[in-house]
């Protein structure tokens, strides 16, 4: 048992690699090569399972670590943990990867090999970002997430491929490089590349040249996480990446590589530079309001249903990073719920897309119409899922919205106010999308005879409906370990508003007296 | 009477000059119309040989022949990189020349004197050594530019190298010239004694003159104008190999000429140079068509990342400028390999264009190049990204704040390009006519496995190049 906790992490981020190899030398049979890697990427969920299974609540710092010396000079260690904010992002990503598998299962036919190869080296590079405490195995797993992507968007994807996988790699690749630099000053100025060294190091004021660098040093790692999360105005290339990425791609992108970057922000920039991040707050959740509503309003307005969906992202996304930078214990709660509700629903949107997809070749609204009657299951499982997205109480994504918005307002009240109107917003534009796609009468006759979900297809949505259910009626499963590590990473901030804010209990209970149990 | 541990001091290269010997006098003897691959496999047997005199060597540090050769550990750290370039182009040359019909047996003869030559660079501590061994590697390889005799292109680039190349090394004698008159001694240790007492505006101007000679031959701006011209018109492996051996030895007579002398008034210098390399190279890659001539921009640019750890100085910078050195050589060599069996017969097939749908056709060579290009970027996982991280860290160290953000831009910018390539290869496929592409023959395979472990073993496990990077580094301070 021992031994299994000390490797677990390891196991769970090199399961994937180690499938990716094997499946290198694997014959061309695509048939066995989709089985072995559902099989591969179904082991590592399991395995991953064991990280919440043996998760003790409530301790601080990180769990399940292990820490080698891996480079001596500089020194560099291969230093893995996690706490309870990135155990659930490890299992997110382990979560939706099966499902990624099973989604492409027909829609992806040529270069079967290549593709599930990376779309496994990707799992891992995911993985590996979620539970690196060393910053520089932090960048190493960052920077290895985008050759997959690219290439996954590049030959697998629609039309203007190219140019979007170009965008995203040029965007992402010069935004990390500031980290880089950062990264590399901070190893200068402390000796060590270990996040827990250099966070006590900085608390402790034992920086030299701290004060006068920490500035570009919080804007060198903001850049970075900023393009990826996306924040508004760096988000131009995720729109492209997502209208041209195959289903896969989009549900990965989405539900997990956009979490690296508010993860990063709530790990790197508020963990390392508290003083920073309260400074620079005012404007940071200024953007991020831009970005709820400007995406949501763009969004409303998208010809093509799946810019739509990208759009959204850009708006709920930009709710995570106001949570965060509430510095609320609730707000921020929410915020890592909600990375969490949108990798699920996002991710399920997607999917559902991609299943339209794959019957019409079309993401363009106008092209559909009357869905309902000849997919009623399918019309059913968006329903369900598009109420998931716009956060109807019981579902998953009410669940953080809520702890955002009070967060948010602890915060700044009009900061709640202004994020308020997201949600109806994102009401707005998923039920107008829904009323021209599914309602109304078949103006296109192809569509008379669509195939309703098959067996496969309904495989892959049917845990993904489960989570978001199980997630709006029961958050406590989850938020029993994100409180505690949310409250350890804001002790800094406890002087704030923080004395106001309500412990776990208070939330449930609160939680639990609106949706009137 | 010279003891015999001199001899063993100087034992690769005596090895190497054998062979190339014996590649010259078995030569005649195979019919003109048969196939000259067993003399690659001589000079295969030689590479070997002399890696295996380069391990034995490794026990014998010291000086040898009246102080002008010296083993130490950052020889031996450049000897064996040299020697693991030319084990890779003698590879990647085997089935290159069957293909282009060049049937001259010296070719193998040239590629071990040139490296007998950048050994030689290595270890000489003596500048007029130096210069000798400066000579023996570029003559060889201003011949071996030309050696596609039928293309013009091959004929101007032999050219261009030969003339600009002996103004260059004419200025790195004229340095040479100048140290002597300024310390009375062409011993870099020697020099490295008076110039602790004493700086005259001769050291100065000795400094600038040798540092444009070897910046020539390093391809750093603005001394590089000659680098895309020639490395399009000579054959791909020589390339290969003219852009990482000679590349890497000169690196070495740089270091040791600033370094370990204590050589006052190169910062500056440097500093520029690294600077208009990086942007220069990588500017020119952006628009580049050919192959051959993307890299050959790309390699102006890593010169430039070099020279910034030349900037960083000290041990930290020292080290990591051979760490980057050895990589880029994995990696080049690597990725011109490839280029070469691409090229087809006369060349033919080295635009952009011939790559669209490699992807598809041959997976395997495409996967290959595609990790070669990675790490040309700097992505995990390979060693160029472990270099570059490696420089940047030297040049923060020091305090280079401005020269790291110009670097780190730059690095950004190069992803464009490289990218430019795999792109082509993977996601580009409407193409009618398809260039062809033969199936990797043994030799180079054997070749692309070595480089490509070479390469993951850097960007994975560097550890212990690196201590031993850093262990030369202190040797060449003492």
């Amino acid at each position: 048992m021992n031994y299994i906790n000390n490797n677990i992490i390891t196991i769970v981020t090199f399961l994937p690699f180690v499938g990716a190899l094997l499946l290198a030398i694997f014959p061309r049979r695509d048939r066995d090569i989709r089985w072995f890697a559902l099989g591969i990427s179904l082991v590592t969920l399991l395995a991953s399972l064991h990280l919440p299974w043996h998760y003790v609540r409530g301790l601080d710092g990180f769990q399940f670590e292990q820490n080698l010396p891996w480079i001596s000079h500089p020194n560099i260690h291969y230093h893995l943990g996690i706490d309870g904010i990135s155990m659930w992002l490890v299992v997110l990503t382990t979560f939706l990867t099966p499902l990624c598998v099973l989604i492409s299962w027909k829609s992806v036919n040529s270069q079967v090999k290549e593709f599930f190869i990376l779309m496994l080296i990707l799992e891992t590079a995911m993985i590996g970002v979620f539970v690196a405490l060393d910053l520089f195995l932090f960048y190493f797993f960052w920077e290895a997430t985008l050759i997959p992507m690219a290439l996954i968007i590049g030959i697998w994807g629609h039309g203007r491929r190219i140019y979007a996988a170009v965008k995203f790699f040029l965007y992402t690749m010069i935004a990390s490089v500031f980290m880089l630099a950062a990264i590399i000053w901070l190893y200068v100025h402390t000796g060590s590349f270990d996040f827990v060294a250099v966070r006590d190091a900085i608390q402790n004021g034992q920086i030299e040249g701290f004060a006068s660098a920490s500035k570009w040093l919080f804007l060198g790692f903001f850049v970075a996480f900023a393009v990826k999360v996306p924040l508004f105005p760096l988000h131009t290339w995720l729109p492209d990446a997502h209208v041209e990425a195959p289903t896969a791609g989009s549900v990965l992108l989405a539900g997990v590589l956009l979490k690296m970057g508010t993860y990063g922000l709530l790990r790197f920039n508020v963990g390392l530079f508290p003083d920073q991040s309260q400074r620079n707050a005012p404007w940071i959740m200024v953007l991020a309001l831009i970005s709820i509503i400007s995406g949501a309003l763009v969004a409303m307005v998208q010809p093509n249903v799946k810019k739509l969906i990208a759009y959204t992202s850009v708006s709920h996304l930009g709710f995570v990073v106001l949570g965060i930078f509430s510095f609320t214990q609730i707000g921020v709660d929410g915020a890592v719920y909600q990375m969490l509700n949108h990798g699920v629903s996002t991710g399920a949107l997607f999917m559902l897309l991609g299943m339209m997809y794959e019957r019409r070749h079309t993401y363009d609204i106008s092209e559909y119409g009357g869905l309902a009657t000849p997919m009623p299951v399918f019309a059913t499982f968006f329903t369900f899922i598009m109420l998931s997205s716009v956060g109807l109480p019981l579902m998953n994504g009410f669940v953080g919205e809520f702890l955002i918005l009070s967060g948010a307002f602890q915060a700044r009240q009009i900061y709640g106010i202004l994020a308020a109107t997201g949600v109806i917003w994102s009401a707005c534009y998923l039920f107008w999308m829904y009323q021209r796609v599914f309602y109304g009468n078949i103006t296109h006759p192809v569509n008379k005879n669509l195939q309703d979900m098959d067996a496969r297809e309904r495989v892959s949505m049917w845990p993904l409906a489960i989570a978001a259910l199980v997630m709006g009626v029961a958050p406590n499963l989850w938020l029993h370990s994100i409180d505690p590590s949310v409250a350890f990473a804001l002790k800094p901030f406890s002087s704030g508003f923080q004395a106001a804010a309500p412990s776990a209990a208070h939330i449930t209970q609160a939680f639990l007296r609106v949706i009137g149990r | 009477m010279i003891p015999t541990v001199d001899y063993i001091r100087i034992l690769p290269e005596v090895v190497l000059a054998i062979f190339g010997i014996l590649v010259m006098l078995v030569d005649p003897v195979i019919p003109a119309q048969d196939s000259k691959k067993p003399l690659g496999f001589i000079a295969l047997a030689g590479v070997v040989a002399g890696i295996a005199a380069t391990v034995f060597q490794s026990g014998y540090y010291g000086l040898a022949f009246f102080n002008t050769v010296r083993v130490d550990s950052f020889s031996i750290f450049f000897h064996i990189v040299v020697l693991f370039v030319a084990l890779v182009v003698v590879l990647s040359s085997l089935d290159y020349l069957e293909v282009q019909q060049i049937k001259a047996g010296e070719y193998y003869a040239l590629v071990l004197f040139a490296t007998v030559g950048m050994m030689l660079m290595s270890s000489a501590i003596e500048l007029v050594l130096i210069f000798i061994a400066l000579e023996i590697s570029s003559i060889s390889s201003y011949i071996l530019a030309g050696f596609r005799r039928r293309a013009a292109e091959s004929a101007e680039s032999s050219l261009k190298y030969f003339l600009l190349g002996s103004f260059a090394t004419a200025f790195f004698l004229y340095g040479v010239a100048m140290v002597f008159g300024a310390t009375g001694s062409t011993n870099v240790y020697f020099i490295a004694e008076v110039l602790t007492t004493q700086h005259s505006v001769l050291t100065y101007l000795a400094v600038a003159l040798m540092f444009v000679g070897l910046g020539f031959k390093v391809a750093s701006a603005p001394f590089h104008v000659w680098t895309p011209d020639v490395y399009e018109g000579a054959p791909a492996p020589v390339v290969g190999f003219m852009s990482t051996g000679p590349k890497a030895a000169a690196f070495a007579v740089l270091l040791r000429v600033l370094f370990a002398t204590g050589a006052p008034g190169w910062f500056w210098l440097v500093w520029i140079s690294a600077a208009l390399s990086m942007t220069i190279g990588n500017i020119g890659a952006l628009v580049q068509n050919n192959v051959k001539r993307l890299l050959a921009y790309s390699s102006i640019a890593h010169a430039g990342y070099l020279l910034v750890a030349f900037a960083a100085g000290q041990t930290m910078g020292i080290s990591a400028a051979m760490f980057y050195a050895a990589s880029y050589a994995a990696m080049n060599v690597g990725a011109f390999a490839i280029v070469a069996h691409l090229a087809g017969k006369g060349e033919r097939y080295v635009t952009l264009e011939d790559y669209s749908g490699l992807g598809r056709r041959s997976p395997l060579i495409a996967a290959l190049l595609t990790i070669f290009l990675l790490s040309l970027i700097g992505i995990p996982a390979t060693g160029g990204f472990f270099a570059k991280f490696y420089v940047f860290s030297a040049a923060l160290q020091s305090n280079l704040v401005g020269l790291t953000i110009i670097g780190v831009i730059n690095s950004a910018i190069a992803a464009y390009y490289y990218l430019r390539i795999i792109v082509y290869m993977y996601m580009r496929d409407e193409r009618a006519v398809e260039a062809p592409v033969a199936p990797i023959p043994f030799s180079l395979g054997a070749g692309l496995v070595i480089s490509l472990i070479a390469v993951i073993y850097l960007g994975v496990l560097p550890n212990r190049v690196l201590d031993y990077a850093i262990r030369g580094a202190q040797d060449l301070m003492k």
